[in-house]
């Protein structure tokens, strides 16, 4: 409580300050800004991707954004609902949020909680097809108590209740707009899909599906000084390197979004001295998923299952750890990641409080102590030094999809587990395939036919407890389930489920702390999955553009109301 | 020439047909999963769900025939309405949808279309125009310095990759010198002096680009077939009867050279609305090439469907086309 009140205080201050230094809106011309994913939709409930969740976060608005540091902004409401300030319930089964009375839409009428409500009944159509129905998980009904409350009901108890109407990925639409184009008709409303009116610092000017977006500022706007700029223009297209160098070398652009390029290319084009790159680090996490099941193709429908066995090698805890052990994570940071990346040694890296530093051994390597620990284990190494033990030998296929990075890390973890005497064999899969759900490819990063897979997992927002939740062993993939699950490791452990039904039972955020980091802290020490470089997000911006910080929890755009043109 | 024509045309719909047919099943037996690309946080259980909203996973034969139904039938009403003529109920039209967008592929194509036929188009008539004198020369010279620095740079335009003229030209005149833009802006409109000479600024690299690569290989197709003629005896029976130099080569054996790469010329031309996928990515022209790029890469399944079937169409339409002219070129070609 004590920390949103000097947030408030800290943002009304920043506002003030901002008024004062700012002519007015409008006043700083032209935004121009490039994804290299190209915009496909602007509504973000029936968006294909981060970009298009991104593109209309300009347009729309949620209840609340997260800050930078992670913390909560009151955006359509006037405050964040605790349970201190009568806002969530006691019982934890219901949140009623607020809203500010002095809010329009961008076509000039009033914003209500029924507008709300709508975009809540929007998403739960169980035929419209809704990419952010996870955040409205659990919500049994919405209602608006009068014109500007809203009250969220759960059918469970939520000690996070933020879920819906928190973020950009769950914003609020417009009934008038939308209210034609429920379920199954979602789809059909393009000119509402590619122009929503809302109520966020831009409008849609002109929109040109998988091209480019202009917007113009938001006459209606609730705060009279933002935005600075008049115009924004989002072009999409090309790769990440030239969306960046569009930024660096040549300044045709003032923000490039999640810039993916080799560390000494970006030294190159930082030297042109156009801009400069931020970086910010969330909750990503390259990780290596150890395969506890066997993937065997002799197993047929049991390949990569509970029901098939244990994998031959990699059930045995030493070689797992000694796998772990012999990885130099620093290297791997260096030469793929640069600025975009840090060693880590949990899966759930941050906020900070629920950080662990108990498994921060790993950050060092130990080929000694892992060839130690696989002699003990019995592993000895054979003819061509490949070690075994009972005619099995230490062969793994390591899997990943497809980009020049993943492959780099592969090349390099392959030389470090050949010290140890272990055998890889690589293998990469487009990401459209290893990362899509077609039940008929056996490439899927569910289906695991591999001992070890690498990519990058995260949450949404700042609460781990779903995160967590993905290592009890009813997530374990499998055909019964259509392999749906995020159980990758197949791990399965009484104590770690009945730790995370213990976190959904708990409210106080201390407690929440202690019991994710003690889930963090048994997978790392189970070494079921291996972390490997704790990923920020990076972009590039100009030095034209100032009041920038760039946002892990949040659309990158969230704030951009804020962003002004310095000379 | 008639008969000719019509037949083929009649000929032409099985064919595609078939060659639709093909596309679909390709498509459906490639892996990829239009949801693929959505951020690892949404569940599986939405990402089933979004699946089902969009129709994916429905027997091929089904869709198959829906998508047979929009082309041939939705699309075309649609059309006829905007003109202002109504058959049917024009609520009841079920366009073809992208899964990406959600919105008609056909309004997407549109779009894409001025600035693919800008560039693209501009770039294989100056590629035509650049090619026929330098191969012209170089065959009436032959092994001159003109003809060996020809032949030397439309070996070099020939045989390095348009990424790496692109990024070239990129980096010599965007970074360093400043004179053009490196992305193209598709929303520019041209209604001023002003906005025409920012139009020329921002297609001169692409288009160079492309040029380049085009008339390397017509250039190297027209030199060859002037060879063959120069040597042939109406050559020396023209020379003989008194004409001058100009005429035997323009009239005589320029026209005869021309037939086969009319022919080169004409099957080329569907490649401009297919795109040149690679420039477009480089320099951001966002058309019909990138269109597909995006489509394959989002597993946009009616998009590529779509459009790969368009591609075929012309290049089907552009065969007959080559044929024709052919037959108007040389009279002694006659299919009747």
């Amino acid at each position: 409580m004590r920390k949103l009140k000097t947030l408030i205080m800290a943002t009304a201050a920043a506002s003030t300050f901002a008024t004062a230094a700012l002519a007015e809106r409008g006043s700083d011309g032209n935004l121009n800004i490039a994804y290299w994913q190209a915009v496909s939709i602007l509504n973000p409930y029936l968006s294909g991707g981060t970009k298009d969740i991104e593109a209309s976060s300009l347009i729309l608005d949620p209840l609340a954004n997260y800050r930078p540091d992670g913390s909560m902004e009151p955006a359509l409401a006037t405050e964040i609902p605790t349970i201190e300030n009568g806002g969530v319930s006691e019982d934890l089964k219901s949140i009623t949020w607020k809203l500010r009375d002095d809010v329009v839409w961008s076509d000039g009428t009033p914003f209500t909680a029924a507008d709300v409500v709508f975009s809540a009944n929007y998403c739960l159509h169980p035929e419209g097809g809704c990419n952010a129905a996870s955040n409205f998980a659990d919500v049994e009904s919405v209602e608006a108590v009068d014109d500007h409350t809203v009250k969220i009901n759960f059918s469970v108890a939520k000690p996070f209740p933020y879920g819906p109407f928190v973020g950009a990925t769950a914003p609020v639409i417009q009934e008038a707009q939308f209210k034609d184009c429920m379920g199954a008709k979602a789809p059909e409303c393009t000119d509402a899909n590619f122009g929503p009116i809302g109520t966020g610092p831009f409008v849609v000017d002109e929109f040109r599906a998988n091209d480019v977006v202009t917007y113009k500022a938001n006459e209606n706007y609730r705060d009279p000084a933002q935005p600075a700029f008049a115009t924004v223009v989002l072009k999409g297209g090309g790769d990440s390197a030239s969306t960046t160098r569009s930024v660096l070398e040549t300044g045709e652009f003032d923000y490039a979004w999640n810039v993916q390029v080799e560390p000494e290319v970006l030294a190159q084009m930082q030297a042109a001295g156009n801009g400069e790159i931020i970086a910010a680090f969330g909750t990503s996490v390259e990780r290596l998923m150890v395969n506890l099941t066997n993937p065997d193709p002799a197993l047929g429908d049991k390949r990569s299952t509970v029901e098939g066995g244990p994998h031959p090698f990699l059930s045995d805890k030493a070689v797992r750890q000694a796998l772990s052990m012999a990885i130099d994570r620093d290297i791997l940071v260096e030469v793929g990641y640069g600025p975009n990346g840090q060693v880590t040694c949990n899966v759930l890296p941050a906020p900070e409080i629920y950080a662990s530093t108990a498994n921060d051994a790993c950050k060092t390597q130990d080929i000694e102590g892992a060839n130690k620990l696989l002699d003990e284990a019995g592993w000895m190494p054979g003819p061509d030094g490949i070690r075994e033990k009972d005619g099995v030998r230490l062969s793994i296929l390591y899997q990943t999809s497809t980009n020049s990075v993943r492959q780099g890390t592969q090349a390099l973890v392959k030389q470090m587990w050949q010290e140890i005497g272990v055998e890889t064999e690589l293998r990469n899969i487009d990401a459209g395939v290893f990362f899509g759900g077609d039940q008929s490819s056996p490439d899927t990063f569910q289906k695991f036919f591999a001992d070890i897979e690498m990519y990058t997992n995260n949450f949404d927002g700042t609460d781990p407890e779903a995160y967590m939740g993905n290592w009890v062993c009813s997530e374990i993939p499998s055909p019964a389930n259509q392999w749906i699950g995020n159980n990758m490791p197949r791990f399965c452990s009484e104590e770690y489920d009945a730790l995370s039904k213990e976190m959904g039972k708990t409210a106080s955020i201390e407690k929440r702390a202690e019991l994710a980091k003690k889930m963090n802290d048994m997978l790392m020490q189970e070494y079921v999955m291996i972390p490997l470089i704790h990923r920020g997000r990076v972009s590039a911006k100009s030095n034209a553009l100032g009041n920038v910080t760039l946002n892990p929890w949040d659309s990158e755009l969230a704030f951009a109301e804020e962003w002004t043109r310095v000379e | 020439m008639l008969n000719y024509t019509l037949r083929r045309l009649l000929f032409a719909i099985p064919t595609l047909l078939v060659i639709s047919f093909i596309i679909f099943v390709i498509l459906d037996l490639a892996p990829g999963d239009p949801t693929g690309q959505l951020p690892l946080t949404i569940p599986a259980e939405v990402r089933a769900q979004i699946r089902e909203s969009l129709g994916v996973g429905e027997p091929i034969h089904i869709a198959y025939f829906k998508w047979l139904r929009g082309f041939f039938v939705y699309e075309p009403l649609y059309w006829l309405d905007q003109m202002g003529l109504t058959i049917g109920d024009p609520a009841d039209r079920a366009r073809i949808i992208s899964y990406a967008t959600r919105g008609p592929v056909f309004d997407l194509i549109l779009e894409r279309i001025p600035q693919t036929l800008w560039v693209v188009g501009l770039s294989y008539v100056f590629g035509i125009l650049i090619a026929l004198p330098i191969g012209v020369i170089s065959a009436y010279k032959q092994y001159s310095w003109f003809d060996q620095l020809g032949t030397f740079i439309s070996m070099v335009g020939f045989s390095v990759p348009t990424f790496f003229t692109g990024l070239l030209m990129i980096v010599i005149f965007s970074v360093q010198l400043g004179w053009f833009p490196s992305v193209y802006d598709t929303t520019l409109e041209v209604n001023s002096w002003e906005s025409f000479i920012k139009q020329v600024k921002q297609m001169v690299m692409p288009v160079a680009v492309l040029a380049l690569y085009n008339a390397s290989q017509i250039s190297r197709f027209m030199r060859a077939s002037m060879l063959d003629n120069l040597t042939q005896d109406y050559v020396r029976t023209a020379r003989a009867k008194g004409m001058s130099e100009k005429v035997v080569v323009l009239t005589h054996v320029l026209r005869n050279s021309l037939i086969p790469v009319v022919t080169v010329i004409a099957l080329g031309v569907p490649t401009i609305f297919s795109g040149a996928i690679i420039t477009e990515q480089i320099f951001r022209v966002n058309g019909l090439g990138q269109l597909l790029i995006i489509g394959i890469q989002g597993s946009d399944f009616p998009l590529v469907q779509t459009l790969t079937f368009i591609f075929a169409i012309l290049i089907v339409l552009f065969n007959l086309i080559a044929d024709v002219i052919y037959g108007i070129l040389d009279p002694r070609i006659r299919y009747d």
